[in-house]
């Protein structure tokens, strides 16, 4: 009768002893457990890079339509000089939209102008319309000249410059229609030519091509947009010489003079875009993968198209990386074919011979063969000397060039002449193009790269986010949205600077190896560590826990009992 | 010798092998940029004179162990200045353009890198042309107006890596050293400023066919043509030394020096073991050491010989010439591939030699050994003997080692005794290693006694590494670079000084500016060193163990604490309810 409250003492007690372990083992082993092995996660800007996720690009031109003396009846002169925007909206998915603002200012030319339209030729117009004033990146001025002007041959009704003007030929509007009605007449026409001068709905979409399912894109755009390179910083051009057989041909040309005059105007027009630099190689005894067949109707060696794929690849090896950059190397072969093989010529898909004699692969580069046999005859002593005519050589190394860098081909619509770049081998309203859909693609490139490496470490919780990843990822969103910002405003130069910022902060966070670190600490050897501390410890713990609670249970069940 | 690598070294391959599939082909309808073409008179044409040249040779020399040593060089030198400031070059020709690259971003003086597997025997086999120790060995000097010399050595070895297959990547500070006497520049000016010197061995290195296939690659001729046809891997390999390296240096563009060209050297040498693997027949052919023949020069070459020394077997050849190299006057029978008659009417060559006399060897003046003595894990003794077989000439020699810093070495133990007596050396130059940052870098001038043995003895001890630290397969030990000696040999003949002449390429690597004496460079073994090593299930069981040790008395504790204990009725003892079992069978009265 005496020991019965001793032991309910004694219980009590226990019960409070296995109570008070379990809290400290909640209160401060849990925690200290916790903060011990936590992963360092850097702060990251999940809400902002949230709203990159559906991205609402807008971007603005500025066009300039000039009438010049003689379009314009002059009640309607008066009315001009009047400003003009128009906003054309495309929802291209969920998460993309788009929104093109074109800022029309509509003036009459002045009479400096109206004298330099009255040029005999469209090329020196352009060009002393040029001398007039400079039109800004990404603009476009489109001067209107009467029927009667005798600039543009027969069936041209629109002539685009070596610059960023394009003149346009239209009937008088003659009295009726106020301003407006004039004004919507010229309107498609004057859309078309900013669509050939800066950008069009197609080429934005290709642009755009990393965010999009396959099927939303035009065909032709999306190979333009796959054979261009990707946007880099930095390229590499790499022209090399195949000599498979020097023992006939003792080949020289003379690549520094040909890249100072007819590849460096090109380069030095796109330095805005990236850096690029240029270094030769004679390569000798590199054979090509496949053997030509001889053809008897034309005496020939040929190589086919279903063929020339595996071309590349044995040639490739002996191309040597380049050890000096890790930029994207663009390389433009030359080959020679050996005498016992000569001539030899590519013949496409249907058969044809291509006059070019050249081909290229998207991405990679060109591959042009150069025949030789017909610069000696039989009894020459070998091994033979030749000199390698480089313009015809520049010639198809410089288109394939332009296809590689994606300045595209653009087709014309009917009507349009477009002048030819001539030595620069650029026109400035080819740079706008390129520029406008190298923006867009960087934009769309950096923003699902900061989007993907956000929801990666978001879903992996084991990666390190060191500060240097946060600062990169923030440093990226900004550029981010300040490129966006620059389209929005039509500063096409600082858009790209900003985009290409977006792109390399992006891809350095992305790419770092310090991600790498504890993503593969694998779960089954962390149990193998914590179950012999842990189990023994936490068993107890539970099991008295849960028998407490049973007892309290049963204590209630009784009192309610014991009450009834 | 086998021809694969061992796993455990990680090798960095990222360069190696570029995979492509087939590649999507387009043919568009260029719209051609259309330029004049100026009036091309093909008639008139004459090409510039060339300003890069190239030439390769061979060397075959029958050792005195019976064995063949077949040294091949090619040398590609270009007159273009690949520092000067301002101008790129990037127009290559025969030179490779991956070297030139490097070259050029590193802003490089002089690059030395040698691959080799296997030991060079100097007492069996005398000297060899260009030596190299076994492993991997990096030697650049700088330019002088490189700022941060530390990290273009640093990214120079990527590349490095990148080029040649190897893990040199592996080269870092604290296997770097900057020797301050002992690897002057071979080639033009004499920079004495050794703050752009770096220098690293990785003597773990193993040399395969992966290193020489991107080394083939650099030759104008790849292995199609010329004397590089003869480089067969599975031949190459099955030797019982192969050293391939890849000098590059300025050297004077013609005798009178007025302006620099850049030389590249591509050596390659084999010792085939012939003597023991024939059946004890002395006697080599092409086709018995490289199973192929010779069918042409390369057609680039402006010079394409094969030297074999024939001084043992005077007598057959017609084509004889001498020439001084390495103190000794051989005579070697020459063939030039660039002549039509040197191949026949099979329009193949293959040189064969049978003799049956001793060859004689000259014993090289200079050679080194080293080993470690000591017993037990804590600490050892490195031992390097120096031996001087000149009959009466004292000359000093350059000694260098540089060890890793998980030997510690006791400085103060290190004596330098020559026939008992101590020699002092007149220079000495320590750099104390730091742990984890930087080796042990000991120089000094040692003058030898003539026909003498100088020993020179150092004690250490070995560190213990952390766990992370230890290699793979660390039981097997740690590889300790050689030590390299240097030294100014007096020569027994009259050298060649006069650099006008045209000399073999191999008697022509390293400079020699006066008569009476040559220089030399000699490596000794490397190590292999045994460091305490723990078990590395160790962690794992710690932290078993510990837990198990916790956990049991936190159980013991936990009890203690919540377990009630009640006074329970006592039941009787085991022997009390015995008894009463046998007494109620008695039928007696319980207790």
């Amino acid at each position: 009768i005496l020991l019965k409250p001793l032991i309910m003492k004694i219980t009590r007690r226990g019960r409070n002893a296995a109570l008070a372990i379990a809290a400290v083992v909640i209160v401060v082993g849990i925690p200290l457990w916790w903060k011990t092995t936590e992963t360092y996660r850097a702060w990251l800007p999940f809400s902002q890079i949230g709203e990159l996720d559906s991205l609402q690009l807008q971007l603005s031109v500025e066009v300039e339509v000039v009438f010049s003396r003689g379009t314009l009846i002059p009640e309607l002169q008066k009315k001009v000089p009047l400003t003009e925007t128009r906003e054309q909206e495309h929802q291209v998915d969920a998460k993309t939209g788009l929104q093109y603002r074109y800022e029309t200012k509509y003036r009459t030319a002045t009479i400096m102008e109206d004298d330099a339209l009255n040029q005999p030729t469209a090329q020196e117009a352009d060009l002393s319309l040029h001398m007039l004033s400079e039109s800004a990146c990404g603009s476009v001025v489109v001067y209107i000249i009467p029927e009667t002007s005798t600039l543009l041959p027969e069936g041209v009704t629109v002539y685009v410059g070596q610059r960023r003007t394009a003149l346009l030929r239209t009937t008088v509007f003659q009295g009726r229609g106020g301003l407006k009605e004039v004004l919507s007449a010229l309107h498609p026409l004057v859309k078309q030519v900013v669509d050939t001068m800066s950008f069009s709905h197609q080429d934005i979409l290709a642009s755009l091509s990393d965010r999009m399912r396959a099927g939303q894109i035009s065909k032709e755009s999306l190979a333009d947009s796959m054979r261009a390179i990707k946007s880099s910083p930095g390229y590499e051009i790499t022209f090399s010489l195949l000599n498979p057989d020097p023992k006939s041909h003792s080949l020289h040309w003379d690549i520094e003079g040909a890249v100072h005059s007819y590849i460096q105007p090109l380069l030095d027009k796109l330095t805005p875009i990236a850096n690029f630099s240029v270094d030769s190689q004679i390569l000798y005894y590199a054979v090509l993968g496949v053997n030509p067949r001889f053809d008897n109707s034309v005496s020939a060696y040929t190589l086919n198209a279903d063929s020339l794929a595996h071309v590349i690849n044995p040639v490739e090896a002996r191309l040597g990386s380049n050890a000096a950059s890790s930029n994207p190397v663009l390389n433009f072969l030359l080959y020679v074919p050996d005498a016992r093989h000569s001539p030899l010529f590519i013949r496409d898909r249907s058969q044809k011979e291509v006059p070019s004699n050249a081909f290229h692969s998207p991405r990679w580069g060109g591959i042009m063969v150069y025949n030789v046999n017909d610069m000696y005859d039989s009894k020459a002593e070998f091994p033979v000397d030749i000199d390698i005519s480089m313009a015809k050589v520049m010639g198809v190394f410089l288109a394939q060039l332009r296809l590689l860098l994606g300045v595209q081909k653009t087709q014309p619509p009917p009507g349009f002449l477009l002048q030819s770049p001539g030595s620069a081998g650029l026109a400035d309203w080819e740079l706008d193009r390129l520029l406008w859909s190298r923006s867009v693609e960087n934009v769309a490139t950096a923003s699902t790269t900061i989007t993907s490496l956000a929801q990666l470490l978001d879903q992996i919780s084991n990666i390190v986010i060191n500060d240097n990843i946060a600062q990169q990822v923030s440093s990226a969103v900004m550029s981010l949205h300040a490129a966006l910002a620059e389209l929005e405003v039509g500063d096409l130069a600082l858009a790209l600077q900003y985009s290409q910022e977006a792109i390399l902060a992006s891809e350095k966070a992305f790419f770092d190896p310090s991600l790498l670190h504890l993503l593969y600490f694998p779960d089954d050897q962390k149990f193998a560590i914590y179950i012999p501390l842990f189990l023994p410890m936490c068993v107890p713990i539970v099991l008295s826990l849960l028998k407490i609670g049973n007892e309290v249970r049963q204590r209630r069940a009784d009192k309610l009992a014991k009450r009834d | 010798m086998s021809s694969f690598k061992p796993g455990g070294i990680a090798y960095s391959a990222q360069n190696c092998a570029v995979m492509r599939t087939a590649n999507p082909i387009t043919i568009v309808s260029l719209s051609l940029v259309n330029f004049d073409y100026s009036n091309e008179d093909r008639k008139a044409f004459t090409p510039p004179p060339p300003n890069d040249q190239f030439q390769e040779e061979m060397v075959i020399r029958p050792l005195y162990s019976g064995d063949i040593y077949a040294s091949f060089q090619f040398r590609t030198q270009w007159d273009t200045d690949f520092l000067h400031d301002g101008k790129k070059v990037s127009h290559y020709r025969l030179f490779p353009k991956s070297l030139g690259q490097v070259l050029s971003k590193f802003s490089v003086r002089e690059l030395h890198i040698s691959f080799t597997q296997g030991y060079w025997r100097t007492m069996q086999w005398g000297q060899p042309f260009i030596p190299s120790p076994p492993g991997a060995e990096l030697w650049v000097w700088f330019h002088h107006t490189v700022t941060d010399v530390d990290g273009n050595w640093k990214e120079l070895t990527n590349v490095l890596s990148g080029i040649f297959c190897a893990s040199l990547n592996f080269i870092d500070s604290t296997n770097t050293v900057e020797p301050s006497a002992s690897f002057k520049p071979l080639g033009l000016g004499n920079a004495t400023d050794h703050r752009f010197l770096r220098y690293a061995t990785l003597p773990r290195e193993i040399v395969c066919t992966e290193n020489l296939t991107p080394w083939k690659k650099l030759l104008p001729c790849g292995s199609k043509a010329g004397l590089a046809v003869l480089m067969k891997s599975e031949k190459l390999f099955h030797s019982s030394f192969h050293s391939q390296a890849v000098h590059i240096r300025p050297v004077c563009k013609d005798w009178q020096c007025t302006s620099t060209a850049w030389e590249l050297r591509q050596t390659l040498n084999v010792v085939f073991d012939l003597y023991t693997s024939g059946q004890g027949k002395k006697e080599w052919s092409l086709f018995k050491m490289f199973s192929r023949t010779l069918t042409e020069a390369c057609p680039l070459a402006s010079s394409s010989k094969i030297y074999v020394d024939v001084t043992d077997n005077p007598g057959v050849n017609p084509l004889i010439s001498t020439a001084v190299v390495l103190g000794d006057r051989r005579t070697y029978s020459v063939y030039d591939l660039t002549k039509k008659e040197t191949f026949g009417q099979l329009r193949s060559l293959n040189l064969l030699l049978r003799w049956k006399g001793e060859n004689d060897m000259l014993r090289p003046p200079l050679h080194a050994e080293r080993y470690v003595s000591g017993f037990g894990l804590q600490k050892g003794e490195i031992h390097t003997c120096l031996y001087n077989s000149h009959p009466y000439r004292a000359y000093p020699v350059l000694l260098l080692d540089s060890l890793p810093w998980y030997l510690r070495l006791y400085v103060h133990t290190l004596t330098v005794t020559s026939k008992t007596r101590e020699n002092k050396p007149s220079y000495i130059h320590y750099q104390p290693s730091k742990d984890r940052l930087r080796p042990h870098l000991l120089e000094m001038l040692v003058q030898l006694p003539p026909h003498s043995v100088t020993e020179v003895t150092v004690q250490f001890e070995r560190a213990l590494l952390k766990w992370t630290e230890y290699t793979p397969d660390p039981n097997h030990g740690f590889y300790i670079g050689s030590s390299v000696i240097s030294a100014l040999v007096p020569s027994i003949v009259a050298m060649d000084t006069n650099s006008t002449r045209d000399r073999p390429l191999f008697s022509s690597f390293f400079p020699t500016k006066e008569e009476s004496s040559y220089f030399m460079r000699v490596y000794t073994e490397p190590l292999l060193v045994n460091l305490p090593t723990p078990d590395f299930s160790m962690p794992y069981n710690v932290i078993c163990l510990t837990c198990t040790v916790v956990a049991v008395g936190y159980g013991s504790f936990y009890n203690l604490l919540t377990r009630t204990f009640q006074v329970d009725e006592p039941s009787a003892p085991l022997a009390k309810r015995l008894a009463n079992i046998i007494r109620r069978l008695r039928g007696v009265p319980l207790l």
